[in-house]
């Protein structure tokens, strides 16, 4: 059912946990299946590029595959170039995912965007 | 080193026992004439599966001509509510099933619903027991099945048969229990339990694929779904499948012949497994009642994570498992039996199902029991949930 790419991604997830002090956090919930998802990002100091990006995940196997994807695309990205991954992004690098789960890549790159536009928002209160 | 391999999924399917394939295998290799056919080859199939259907009545206190031979659970459980519904329409459209049948019931009775009957569903408390009571408030004057299964294939709790079979009898309702988690596991009375349709399958008694049966007390006005050669006493046209009927009346034997001992191995292994799953897990839950269950199952729910995952990283150590996670359903949501139970979606989410059987050792329980906990807390460090 899955790729060897997003068993790979779920075995051995990169970039899960939190970060201490982050300049974004998003969140999201799916009142489909249930999942629970939050990314966190640090950008670095001229607070243009992503420097870290973290993530915790309440999900199944895609859920946290597609998270650990994500942060992997995301990272070292200008905040711009960012917001500019798509589902498909996402799951291409995983070389697929089972049609009933494409829901979970577009979970994940949301958290993201929410986290990117929170900031941007505080920023320009 | 050959990767351990440990099957922990036996409410799903079964193996077949050798001694089932032994009994199968002359009907598949020089047995194959149509037990319809008036010739030598037809006669031999013939007398197996009179055989067969004897073996089986015997088993559950029934008349052979009783025993309606089909190739799924899921086509006596359709059998029995369509069939019943159909001949009895003039005496009304009212059918009550429980809140915890198997998909096959509740999608049957959602198809005669469009056909306008009236469906109810019978509610279960927090261990997903029926109260008969509530039952019998729910029983009305054009009420004409009660469809209420024997024991849970989710989480294993066992209904009061006896009881409900009673009350249906007094109102001179039909009532129809599938017993397909149970057949084999509980004795089975169909007298004794007022039980006037009953479903039991091959696959889940270590019998082949392809097997079940509706057990229909004489006398009941059902209609046939399918028409044709009037094969089964008219109930079930088809060529009859008698290598696979031989397997199962083979199985029934084996498992009525071992029940008790089987039970009283297993039930022990089964409270080995959840009480160390307590012990050595926090906030771990048993689902389903603690003692009125099948002797094979075990479901707990872990707070904070989901159940594909654990099956993942179970099955990636050897272990093959079940849950009833929305995630892992083709619906996208969650179990509807955990839900009846009043568990909270998200709490169902985190729920797995490891139900035992004949080839399950203590050996097996004990490694399950060691590497869950590691499993459970990695899963943990990634949730956002605690």
């Amino acid at each position: 059912m899955y790729s060897k790419k997003v068993l790979k991604n779920f075995y051995n997830p990169k970039n899960f946990g939190e970060i201490k002090d982050p300049d974004a956090v998003g969140q999201v919930g799916n009142t489909v299946c249930g999942d629970m998802m939050w990314i966190y990002v640090k950008l670095d100091k001229d607070k243009k590029k992503i420097k870290n990006i973290k993530f915790k995940t309440f999900g199944c196997v895609a859920a946290i595959a597609t998270s650990s994807m994500l942060t992997q695309l995301a990272k070292d990205k200008t905040i711009e170039d960012a917001l500019k991954i798509t589902d498909k992004d996402i799951i291409d690098n995983l070389e697929g995912l089972p049609p009933i789960k494409h829901h979970c890549s577009v979970l994940a790159r949301k958290a993201l965007g929410i986290a990117l536009e929170n900031y941007q928002g505080e920023k320009d209160k | 080193m050959k990767k351990k391999q440990i099957y922990m999924d036996y409410a799903a399917s079964t193996p077949i026992d050798p001694r089932v394939i032994k009994a199968m295998l002359p009907y598949l290799k020089n047995y194959f004439g149509n037990s319809s056919s008036l010739h030598d080859f037809g006669n031999k199939s013939a007398e197996a599966l009179e055989k067969s259907r004897e073996i089986i009545a015997k088993i559950i206190s029934a008349d052979p001509r009783e025993i309606i031979f089909t190739a799924s659970a899921t086509e006596s459980n359709n059998l029995a509510l369509k069939g019943i519904a159909f001949a009895n329409r003039e005496k009304g459209r009212h059918i009550l099933i429980s809140s915890i049948e198997h998909d096959c019931v509740l999608e049957s009775a959602g198809w005669l619903q469009k056909q306008g009957f009236e469906i109810e569903k019978i509610p279960v408390d927090k261990y997903g027991l029926i109260d008969p009571e509530v039952v019998e408030n729910m029983i009305r004057k054009d009420t004409i099945l009660v469809s209420v299964m024997h024991a849970n294939n989710e989480m294993g709790t066992i209904e009061p048969i006896e009881k409900l079979g009673k009350i249906c009898r007094t109102h001179n309702i039909y009532f129809h229990t599938d017993a397909a988690q149970s057949f084999g596991k509980i004795p089975i009375d169909v007298n004794k339990m007022n039980i006037d349709l009953l479903t039991a399958s091959s696959q889940k008694i270590y019998g082949p694929k392809g097997a079940a049966l509706l057990y229909i007390r004489k006398g009941t006005n059902i209609e046939p779904i399918l028409h044709g050669g009037g094969h089964e006493f008219g109930m079930r046209s088809s060529t009859v499948n008698i290598p696979a009927i031989m397997g199962f009346a083979k199985a029934a034997e084996i498992a009525n012949e071992e029940i008790k001992k089987e039970n009283e191995r297993l039930s022990k292994l089964r409270d080995t497994l959840i009480e160390g799953i307590r012990r050595s897990i926090p906030k771990s839950h048993l689902n389903g009642h603690p003692t009125k269950r099948l002797s094979n199952n075990v479901n707990m729910r872990f707070d904070g994570i989901e159940g594909e995952s654990i099956l993942m990283l179970l099955n990636a150590q050897g272990v093959a498992a079940a849950t009833g996670s929305a995630c892992s359903s083709q619906k996208l949501q969650p179990s509807h039996v955990l839900l009846a139970l009043g568990i909270k979606p998200e709490e169902v989410h985190g729920s797995l199902r490891l139900s035992l059987g004949r080839w399950t050792t203590k050996e097996d329980i004990d490694y399950v029991l060691r590497i869950l906990p590691a499993i459970i807390q990695k899963l943990r460090e990634i949730s956002p949930v605690n």
